[in-house]
């Protein structure tokens, strides 16, 4: 199924000509998602990365109509965007919106949340990089812990980011939408399918996407993809679905890899000392506890 | 035509109604409340077809309605106060994107103190958002402004948002007899809303874009000259409206008895009645009174107000905000359009009114005596040398 999705992906591209730094992943979940939605996508963007590489004047980097919304206005401007085509008769279109984690989690949440109470036919699509990228890589509401950012520097007082990651995917189900996944540009075959299948739903639609970025993380820009795939396979993140009232496991790693060795490819988790790593594997099992007891496989 | 006895706020239901609008984001506040509670009314007894979205703020309310409007559909808001506060950044937004959607403002106070009746502070402190301002004057002009605003802001030379400003209570929540068009005379004045700058499937587009220091300034230039071109639209829309509904309108300011006047109040909203019938009374006792109600406040009527002024002994400004440390916002920009046109008249500043506090016909009988005399040049209404405001 997955691969069928990929292959028969659109070679077009509808975002192109960008700014983004070399290795983005941001800009590859929305150029793949677009590649899925087609040209009647109509893209909605807040203040982030992904609209300052793509949106100045004159270069103007979407193929589909897209539209710049404000930071805390994407599930709003969506709303608007379906209501007012719908209300000017048009049935063939998608309204997707591509937020980054802080767009989402932090400034965006009260939106995103009174979209899906409403049930809006849209979707809502977060390229998660984990901080504030497009400000200078500051803590979001999704930076993990320990992370170093500019605002949670890595000294003897602070030492990174003390606070877990918010759990948008949850947060989104638990609003009770049509459909919630999670996924990772690592995994883009799964992200492609689950693109697709959230096109054919009706309501609203929300998908976490991990999207690494290489110039906050502190990797090299051709290791997004190998790192965006190792944060699964190492347990800390995970590939599921929401759908229909039930949780799904859409990938289960036989074995974890190495949570250490993700962490310490990593400029953001270089200060991390033995027991911080032992904090964070604790947690990852504590949470694998959860989805194999609240899961379906 | 048919005739009700409604309050402002169910009159400019009337007129949004009759305006159709495709989409309608609507969040509630005092006193705007029962604009948004009538349309829903409409909605569902199909009286109105417009999707009618439940937003959850003022910010998803103007970011639903540019939404909305980049799509292509009429969209209508309506907000007040804290609404308006909050929803500040949608604004400077909707007006950059030449967004020609329109907003009922009940106009009322700011916090703190918390406060809900009306002082014009909210709408006067977004002068420069770059939306179209009115302020109406009673239940029948606004249901005429809800109708005329959008032939307004979605005119080609235009393409502005238009606000349209309401006293709290004192408009929103009065009752009148009002004149009410029909489907048929409303659909001849107001044809469906098209326009260029919308969502395209045929020829995409990429809108809301950023433009650096070079092409920045260029696209403010055309904001402010879209907004300027305004004032002309509005004279001809006015004219249009009274060819098919028969009431005059009087462009951008109103004129009461200014022809001889000596002295003259200019203030704005539903105060400007009191002021007429003041006026009235002191041209009785032999003094040569009169008001002009200034109708918009952007684009601003520099010309009017300067033409009328000129020969006048001395002016008050009569307005229900205040710049803090400074003056009433009203009365710099009087100030400036006097200056700008080489007229040098005393012009004194009164203050009144701020959350909701009455101003008494003898009040602006004070402010015309005191005028004539001389006195500071910002009055506050009420509080005399002391602060004895309580
Ligand atoms: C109301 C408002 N506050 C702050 C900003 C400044 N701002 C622009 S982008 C951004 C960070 C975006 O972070 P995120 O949503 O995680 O996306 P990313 O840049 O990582 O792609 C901030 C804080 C803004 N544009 N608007
Ligand atoms: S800073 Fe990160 S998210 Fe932003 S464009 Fe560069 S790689 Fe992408």
């Amino acid at each position: 199924m997955a691969n069928k999705a990929a292959e028969s992906i659109s070679r077009e591209e509808f975002f192109y000509g960008h700014k983004a730094c070399a290795g983005c992943g941001g800009s590859l979940a929305v150029r793949a998602a677009l590649k899925v939605l087609g040209p009647n996508a109509v893209s909605v963007l807040p203040a982030g990365c992904m609209s300052a590489v793509g949106f100045n004047f004159p270069q103007l980097c979407f193929s589909n109509n897209s539209i710049i919304s404000t930071f805390a206005g994407t599930a709003s401007m969506l709303t608007g965007v379906e209501a007012g085509l719908r209300a000017r008769g048009y049935k063939d279109f998608t309204a997707v919106g591509f937020a980054g984690d802080g767009g989402t989690a932090d400034i965006g949440i009260q939106a995103l949340s009174g979209a899906i109470d409403r049930n809006d036919n849209i979707i809502y699509i977060c390229y998660d990089n984990e901080a504030y990228m497009n400000t200078g890589i500051q803590k979001s509401g999704l930076t993990p812990f320990g992370a170093k950012t500019t605002t949670t520097p890595a000294g003897s007082n602070i030492h990174g980011n003390i606070r877990p990651k918010k759990n948008m995917f949850e947060i989104a189900a638990a609003h009770d939408i049509p459909y919630a996944a999670t996924a990772s540009v690592g995994y883009l075959a799964d992200f492609i399918k689950k693109v697709q299948k959230a096109s054919q739903i009706q309501g609203t639609k929300y998908i976490h996407v991990i999207a690494p970025c290489p110039t906050g993380w502190g990797v090299a820009p051709d290791a997004t993809v190998d790192i965006a795939k190792e944060v699964v396979d190492c347990g800390l993140w995970y590939l599921a679905e929401y759908e229909n009232g039930s949780f799904k496991l859409n990938h289960k790693p036989k074995e974890f890899t190495d949570v250490a060795a993700y962490l310490k490819k990593q400029g953001r988790f270089k200060h991390l000392t033995d027991e911080d790593i032992q904090i964070i594997t604790a947690s990852r099992d504590k949470k694998w506890e959860f989805i194999h007891k609240n899961f379906e496989l | 035509m048919s005739r009700k006895f409604l309050s402002g706020n169910e009159a400019f239901a009337e007129g949004i109604r009759l305006a159709r609008p495709q989409v309608i984001s609507a969040y509630p506040i005092t006193p705007q409340t029962i604009v948004v509670e009538r349309l829903s009314e409409m909605v569902e007894d199909g009286s109105l077809s417009a999707e009618y979205v439940h937003v959850e703020s003022e910010h998803s309310a103007l970011s639903c309605a540019i939404g909305a409007s980049a799509a292509g559909a009429r969209a209508f808001t309506a907000t007040s106060s804290q609404g308006l506060l909050y929803m500040a950044e949608c604004l400077y937004y909707a007006a950059g994107g030449r967004f020609p959607i329109v907003m009922m403002n009940a106009d009322r106070s700011t916090a703190l103190p918390w406060n809900i009746y009306g002082d014009q502070r909210d709408s006067l402190s977004q002068l420069d958002s770059g939306w179209i301002q009115s302020y109406a004057e009673n239940a029948q002009e606004a249901l005429d402004l809800a109708l005329m605003s959008y032939k307004i802001a979605e005119d080609k030379r235009v393409q502005t948002p238009y606000m349209a400003n309401l006293d709290g209570f004192v408009l929103t929540h009065t009752y009148e007899t009002v004149e009410i068009p029909t489907h048929e005379q409303a659909d001849k004045f107001l044809p469906p809303y098209e326009t260029d700058n919308r969502i395209d499937f045929e020829s995409p587009k990429n809108m809301a874009f950023s433009a650096g220091p070079d092409t920045n300034y260029i696209f403010k230039y055309k904001e402010h000259k879209g907004i300027l071109a305004a004032a002309e639209v509005i004279t001809e829309t006015e004219k249009e409206f009274a060819e098919i509904f028969g009431r005059h309108y009087t462009g951008l300011t109103e004129n009461y008895r200014t022809e001889d006047a000596e002295y003259i109040i200019v203030t704005l909203g539903s105060i400007a009645g009191l002021c007429r019938e003041t006026a009235d009374k002191l041209r009785e006792q032999g003094v040569k009174a009169g008001v002009v109600r200034i109708r918009y406040m952007r684009p601003f009527p520099n010309k009017e107000i300067a033409d009328v002024l000129k020969n006048v002994k001395a002016y008050a400004v009569l307005e229900k905000d205040i710049s803090f440390g400074n003056e009433g916002t009203v009365f710099t920009n009087v100030n400036s359009a006097l200056k700008k046109a080489g007229v040098d008249v005393k012009g004194y500043n009164f203050i009144g009114g701020l959350g909701g506090r009455n101003i008494s016909a003898g009040d602006i009988e004070n402010i015309c005596t005191s005028i004539a005399k001389g006195t500071e040049s910002v009055n506050f209404i009420g509080i005399g040398g002391e602060d004895n405001g309580k």
